[in-house]
């Protein structure tokens, strides 16, 4: 009876028992300020997740996006600040990112380096060549441009943060990308069953550098969301630990590690788990290391409910699992 | 008679001799300058920051470059990159090679519990720059961080509190919880609102120095405290994001932000002025890079023997407001790198 409930179903559970819990506990959690906000503290993370949700679906994983995305937008910032237009400074950070999934692309696709390794190499490539060459200093301020460019990540419209609509429409290209379009189906089908994926003629190598360019893309919007937002950005992201937040969310919501299965919808549930959680506790005011339990109590938890759900055994494990 | 004026044609060529000398000796000796060049030339300096690229090292390593070529001695930098372990591997590195002067900026307040007596015992003297370990160094020149508390308490209770006819309800939004400034800093700020009740603090929370964190936390609190007189910052780095928050709800007005910092224009002046931050207590670089300087200056000199003549040089701390605000009141880095120190 409870074999229908798999992860993203629990996991949804979940976050509608802590939504209702908190909307009657917690007085003001259930104002739509306080949703929208919910939401919105949230949307970075949930941008990086379709994009990381993107790399596990094709059986893959990319740890250099949080080296991509600070590292890109505070070069584009770098660029404005240094008095390049903001239009020609974007297209040359988004001629760096990519090149930079289409080296992460072809070291898995053709050098045939686990993603795992070669994207965590590439992370700290990215990293420190930007240290050393594109942003001298850590944290890069936008300048006090009057552009549209700077409401992206700190406008409204029709009363809804941007970052929420940017959000939003990541998540809707990225699921009419997987859903409708033929390299889409054939990330999963390479997720699934990558040999089986070769042999009916699918151009994995190729697609493969496909999909690590699009990851990276994503990364690049989401730390223009983030610089614009904040008023700026600081490089040193990329030795944070914010890469396992955007992972659990994706895994949270269910997208196995194996690859193939899942879609953006998994990300939305999972992203809004944490979002409720964050919310909720920083309304109780609880210290940051109490959060940071209760956080990983709770993933723990519908990790464990999944596995005892849906044992894993000779049909259903795969090659490849972590 | 011959003998005689032989005597004193030697005298003559002794005296000329002797003013040529002065001549060809060559700049102008007070009495204590000669020795003050000569004691400098050829000293090795070296210094670990918690890491380079930010504009507080930034403008200290460049403070320190500008005395050393200017006296001829060098300053070598390791940067462990926010990496506590690489710091203290890079420290051992220096200590092994036996600079004059070692510079730390450590950003665990325990990890060089035992490297700075470690180097004292090599005769290296330790600067510890605007952080500090629990131990002791030769020298400490940075921000008394208590103070820093007790001002910021001081001016919030002073425009928030029942005197200004406000509500007293503020928020405090710190960082990572180990760093002296929040440790030493909170206990400024308990010591001040214990004496005044009439300031509730309704949410203190850590954003771990991000500034997406404090912006989230700060959006939430918000929310929930419609009523909010203010709130007080750790580091302009963060505070950018407690700032947008504020922002975001059209609060800008109504919301008093307190800030900190080492005064960067980007960073503390730029956000004076464009109303993200209300009030901002500057430990102002520049004067930290001089002040580094004249320490490494005081310990060559007088040469005590390591550990023997501790001191402190505190930072004054610099109020900016937008009513205080002037071109000089902040810095640039190319400004520090072409007249710093």
């Amino acid at each position: 009876m409870l074999r229908g409930l798999n992860q993203e179903r629990i996991v949804f559970t979940i976050a509608v028992v802590l939504f209702v819990l908190f909307s009657v506990l917690l007085p003001g959690f259930l104002s739509a300020g306080n949703l929208l906000s919910l939401i919105q503290n949230v949307s970075i993370l949930g941008i990086l997740g379709v994009a990381m949700a993107i790399a596990i679906i094709g059986r893959g994983i990319d740890l250099s996006i949080l080296s991509t995305m600070p590292v890109s937008a505070a070069w584009l910032l770098t660029l404005v600040n240094g008095g390049m237009p903001i239009g020609l400074a974007f297209v040359c950070a988004l001629g760096f990112v990519i090149a930079v999934g289409i080296i992460n692309g072809t070291l898995i696709a053709y050098v045939e380096i686990p993603a795992i390794f070669a994207t965590l190499a590439m992370g700290i490539v990215v990293y420190g060549f930007g240290k050393a060459f594109m942003t001298p200093i850590d944290a890069v301020y936008t300048g006090r441009g009057e552009s549209w460019f700077y409401a992206i990540g700190s406008g409204r419209v029709l009363g809804i943060p941007s970052p929420v609509i940017v959000f939003a429409l990541v998540a809707a290209a990225a699921f009419l990308f997987l859903r409708t379009l033929k390299p889409g189906r054939f990330i999963y089908g390479m997720g699934d069953n990558p040999l089986a994926a070769r042999v009916t003629g699918i151009p994995v190598r190729p697609m493969i550098i496909l999909q690590y360019v699009i990851i990276s893309i994503i990364a690049l919007i989401a730390g223009i969301v983030m610089a614009t937002a904040l008023a700026g950005i600081n490089t040193r992201l990329a030795l944070s630990t914010m890469v396992y937040d955007v992972i659990l969310v994706v895994v949270l919501g269910g997208i196995g590690l194996a690859g193939g299965k899942g879609g953006i919808r998994n990300v939305v549930v999972g992203t809004l788990l944490i979002g409720i959680l964050l919310n909720g506790m920083t309304i109780m005011n609880l210290t940051y290391t109490v959060q940071s339990i209760l956080k990983s109590v709770i993933l723990l938890l519908a990790i464990v409910a999944d596995t005892l759900l849906n044992p894993r055994d000779e049909q259903t494990a795969q090659h490849g699992d972590i | 008679m011959i003998g005689k004026s032989m005597w004193s044609a030697a005298a003559a060529v002794a005296i000329l001799a002797s003013v040529a000398g002065t001549v060809a000796a060559g700049p102008y000796d007070d009495g204590q300058s000669k020795k003050y060049y000569e004691t400098m030339k050829g000293k090795r300096v070296a210094f670990v920051p918690l890491s380079m690229g930010f504009d507080l090292t930034e403008g200290w390593n460049a403070a320190l470059q500008n005395q050393a070529k200017a006296l001829g001695y060098t300053v070598d930098v390791r940067d462990p990159n926010w990496n506590v372990e690489a710091a203290v591997q890079a420290v051992n590195g220096f200590i092994a090679d036996k600079p004059d002067v070692l510079i730390l900026h450590p950003l665990d307040q325990q990890a060089y519990n035992r490297l700075v007596p470690k180097a004292q015992k090599e005769g290296i003297y330790v600067v510890q720059v605007n952080l500090k370990s629990v131990v002791n160094g030769d020298a400490y020149v940075g921000t008394d961080w208590y103070d820093m508390g007790v001002r910021q308490a001081q001016l919030m209770a002073k425009t928030c509190g029942k005197a200004a006819g406000k509500n007293g309800k503020v928020a405090i939004v710190t960082g990572q919880a180990a760093t002296p400034t929040v440790i030493i800093g909170n206990q400024g700020m308990d010591d001040v609102f214990a004496e005044h009740p009439d300031i509730k603090i309704v949410a203190k929370q850590s954003a771990d120095f991000d500034p997406s964190k404090a912006q989230a936390v700060t959006s939430t609190i918000l929310k929930q405290n419609p009523d909010l007189c203010g709130i007080i910052g750790i580091w302009d780095g963060q505070d950018t994001g407690v700032a947008a928050a504020v922002r975001e709800a059209g609060m800008q007005d109504q919301v008093f932000f307190i800030s900190q910092g080492g005064g960067n224009k980007a960073a503390a002046c730029d956000n004076i002025a464009n109303g993200n931050f209300d009030a901002y207590f500057s430990y102002d670089v520049p004067g930290q890079g001089r002040d580094l300087n004249a320490a490494v200056k005081i310990l060559l000199q007088t040469k005590p023997k390591p550990g023997s003549a501790a001191f402190a040089l505190y930072t004054p701390l610099k109020l900016i407001t937008k009513d205080s605000l002037t071109a000089s009141s902040c810095w640039t880095l190319d400004q520090l790198k072409r007249d710093g120190g």
